[in-house]
């Protein structure tokens, strides 16, 4: 079946592509792309006037749940949530029941994934066994399986010692370590972040020094070694700063920002709404203008949601008890894009979901080559619509968004060449 | 003019200088009726309280509870301990199993921030916020401010200095919060380690010299200090607390000579209070306590229904 997708704007980053071109998709693959391409037999022709035609985005930062805790989410609704978002590649983190420390439960993953799953899914794998920061696990046969990256996420890796031999390790297959920086100590009781509004409205805070000395920690032991360090869900202007800083040095380091940290401040959390309680926890304008900073300048690598989804009374509960995290995959196109000629530009946003990503985790992805797998996506930038959970397509409707309205949403998700999605909704066989 | 529009009570933060004035007003001719013989009106019968109470306390649950029946009211306290929390009954299962007994309103204490406005949006009962973690606890202010105001005449102007744990203090808040409204100049004092981060963004100033924090201050409002900040490090002994920020004769001179001493309750005494300014005669400790009924009364009051001008006429 042939596919052509006329009068889009194309923007691929990786390439330097930004203009009005038509792309024809055969079997699967991109098999042209030019002006005024003509309509051959037996295709079908897709209107993509006024919509930006982009290499399928990338989320390195999913958490599917499964195995472990398919009450929360499933490979079949996590990977439906990421179509319906505008993803054609996703990234699982490890920390599932049992978790991803071995080849067999990666096997395991990626055959649910190939069977009931609609986007590409690649897992990574744990830095240590168990997630418990003792032993480092098997990394070659966790690349073997089809893992990445490893990562403890959820979880630091408290010994400084096991952190650098994970990163000697990990270095001789060219592997990122992807650290979720947090200094426990410091942010043990935390609900919100630590500053003028967890005074306000009598929250424990989190201060954004926990994050910070752990991402210094880290920053020195990648130095150390030369293994490949990157820092996930960046909040506090402390990490920024020190990420240029070791950029400018030479040293093995990316990082990824997650939407909700783009656009929602702590102030948010005076509605003592659980929603808005996610780990990092959401920060001060002051920090938000450094991690728009770092996107401008580079610093910053890639968008990841860290699409936490949880259960409705893991949420709808106490403040204290309910559980970290946002479903963000429905949400994170939108969002980047409601900061689209404020903040960044356009092209910029589509480089932080598809060159970029793909560039941190060396993936054969997120550019749009002839012969290349026809992953695509495509964005309605005029396209205005409510947040609507229970909507979602994931299983987590957990989203401090609900009701907010935005401008600039994805209009068709292309995966291997086939359309998934369209205006958010699945289109199934 | 009423409460009866405003479903809950959740905090000083959010209500009007009028408000709070009203409900100051009310508890006026409220503590005349504490103090007659026969201490019963009818003005809630018919209507039904619960107190629920996550977080031991005696002083505040008893006098909501007494402060209902002196109204009529029907009192009911849930004794959380022996209830179905022990059980792993969700909160929100807990709040419409009351509801549907048809209690009229909820008085909520919770260890954490927030719970009572978890609770007020998933219920139609009224509620009344009896402390939440380190966020509010509008009674106690409320009570604190009539105490204030009935000793001076006026609340505008004065200056309030609030000692002790301010980190972990909703009494300090409430406070702020409501005595900002007035106008008074609010000094905070403790140790470096149990300040508030940004607090001075409240328009409070802030010390850790409890002598310099008292000069010329009108009234001193003493926290308690919890004996278990110690084990987390936040201060090194009882002892050093003591030192630093007891408030004692000699500390007490650099105040005003009509100097007002508030404490909340229970005291430690000779650790943030010395036992000559407890029993003193500047105390107004046993005054509060009273002040509490006679102001929660007013609250119920309004918040159920009653008019001002129903009460005094």
């Amino acid at each position: 079946m042939k596919l052509l997708i006329k009068n889009g704007r194309v923007i691929d980053p990786m390439n330097g592509i930004d203009e009005q071109l038509d792309v024809l998709i055969n079997n699967g693959l991109i098999a042209e792309i030019g002006k005024n391409l003509a309509a051959g037999k037996n295709e079908r022709i897709i209107d993509a006037g006024r919509k930006i035609i982009c290499p399928g985005f990338i989320d390195m930062h999913v958490h599917l749940r499964d195995p472990g805790y398919l009450y929360k989410e499933e490979i079949a609704s996590g990977t439906r949530a990421a179509a319906a978002g505008g993803f054609t590649t996703i990234c699982c983190m490890p920390n599932t029941k049992p978790v991803i420390d071995n080849a067999a439960v990666a096997a395991y993953v990626r055959q649910i994934a190939a069977k009931s799953g609609v986007v590409n899914v690649l897992p990574i794998g744990a830095i240590t066994r168990n997630q418990k920061g003792e032993e480092i696990t098997e990394m070659a046969d966790l690349i073997a399986a089809g893992c990445i990256a490893v990562s403890d996420d959820g979880k630091p890796v408290e010994k400084a010692e096991i952190m650098r031999n994970a990163l000697e390790y990990a270095k001789m297959f060219d592997l990122p370590v992807l650290s979720h920086c947090e200094d426990t100590s410091l942010s043990k009781d935390g609900q919100i972040h630590e500053g003028f509004y967890s005074t306000y409205y009598g929250y424990k805070g989190i201060p954004a020094a926990a994050e910070e000395i752990m991402a210094a920690r880290d920053i020195i032991l990648a130095k150390l070694t030369g293994g490949h360090i990157h820092i996930c869900h960046v909040s506090s202007r402390g990490t920024v700063d020190m990420i240029r800083k070791a950029k400018a040095e030479g040293v093995n380091i990316t990082c990824e920002v997650t939407p909700h940290h783009l656009t929602l401040t702590d102030k948010a959390t005076g509605t003592y709404d659980a929603n808005t309680k996610v780990n990092p926890p959401l920060r001060s304008q002051e920090h938000i203008k450094a991690l728009m900073e770092g996107i401008v300048d580079g610093t910053i690598d890639c968008i990841a949601t860290d699409h936490a989804p949880h259960a409705l009374e893991s949420k709808d509960c106490e403040y204290n008890f309910a559980a970290f995290g946002i479903s963000g995959l429905e949400t994170a196109v939108p969002l980047a894009m409601s900061l689209v000629n404020k903040k960044f530009t356009v092209n910029k946003m589509i480089h932080l979901f598809t060159a970029g990503p793909a560039g941190v985790l060396c993936l054969d992805k997120g550019s749009m080559g002839i012969g290349d797998t026809a992953d695509l996506t495509i964005l309605d930038p005029e396209k205005i619509k409510t947040v609507d959970p229970n909507r979602f397509y994931s299983k987590g409707k957990n989203t401090p968004f609900a009701g907010k309205k935005l401008k600039g949403w994805p209009y068709m998700t292309i995966v291997n060449g086939k359309i998934i999605a369209e205006d958010g909704r699945m289109i199934e066989e | 003019m009423n409460l009866a529009q405003k479903k809950d009570l959740l905090g000083l933060k959010d209500m009007s200088k009028e408000e709070i004035e009203l409900i100051l007003e009310t508890a006026v001719p409220m503590k005349d009726i504490i103090k007659r013989d026969i201490k019963k009106v009818p003005t809630l019968r018919g209507k039904a309280m619960v107190t629920v109470f996550y977080e031991p306390s005696t002083r505040t649950r008893t006098s909501f509870e007494i402060a209902g029946k002196y109204l009529s009211a029907d009192t009911v306290n849930l004794a959380v301990a022996t209830s179905s929390v022990q059980k792993g009954e969700s909160l929100k299962d807990t709040i419409k199993t009351i509801e549907v007994m048809g209690f009229d309103l909820i008085v909520m204490r919770h260890s954490m921030s927030g719970t009572p406005h978890y609770v007020a949006r998933n219920t139609d009962m009224r509620v009344i916020n009896a402390g939440d973690g380190a966020n509010e606890h509008p009674t106690q202010a409320l009570l604190d401010l009539y105490t204030i105001k009935e000793k001076k005449g006026t609340l505008e102007g004065l200056t309030v200095t609030i000692v002790g744990d301010i980190l972990h203090s909703r009494v300090a808040r409430s406070n702020i919060y409501g005595l900002s409204k007035f106008g008074c100049e609010i000094r905070v004092v403790g140790p470096s380690t149990l300040m508030a981060p940004e607090i001075e963004k409240l328009g409070v100033k802030c010390y850790y010299d409890l002598e310099k924090a008292l000069a010329g201050a009108d009234v001193v409002n003493i926290l308690r200090i919890q004996k278990e900040r110690q084990h987390t490090g936040l201060f090194p002994t009882l002892d050093e607390y003591a030192n630093l920020y007891m408030v004692n004769k000699d500390k007490l001179k650099r105040a005003r000579e009509d100097v007002l001493v508030l404490h909340p309750g229970p005291m430690n005494r000779g650790v943030e209070i010395a036992s000559e300014i407890a029993d003193g005669a500047q105390s107004l400790i046993n005054e509060q306590v009273t002040n509490g009924v006679a102001v929660r009364m007013a609250l119920l009051f309004l918040m159920m229904g009653g008019t001002r001008d129903e009460i005094t006429n």
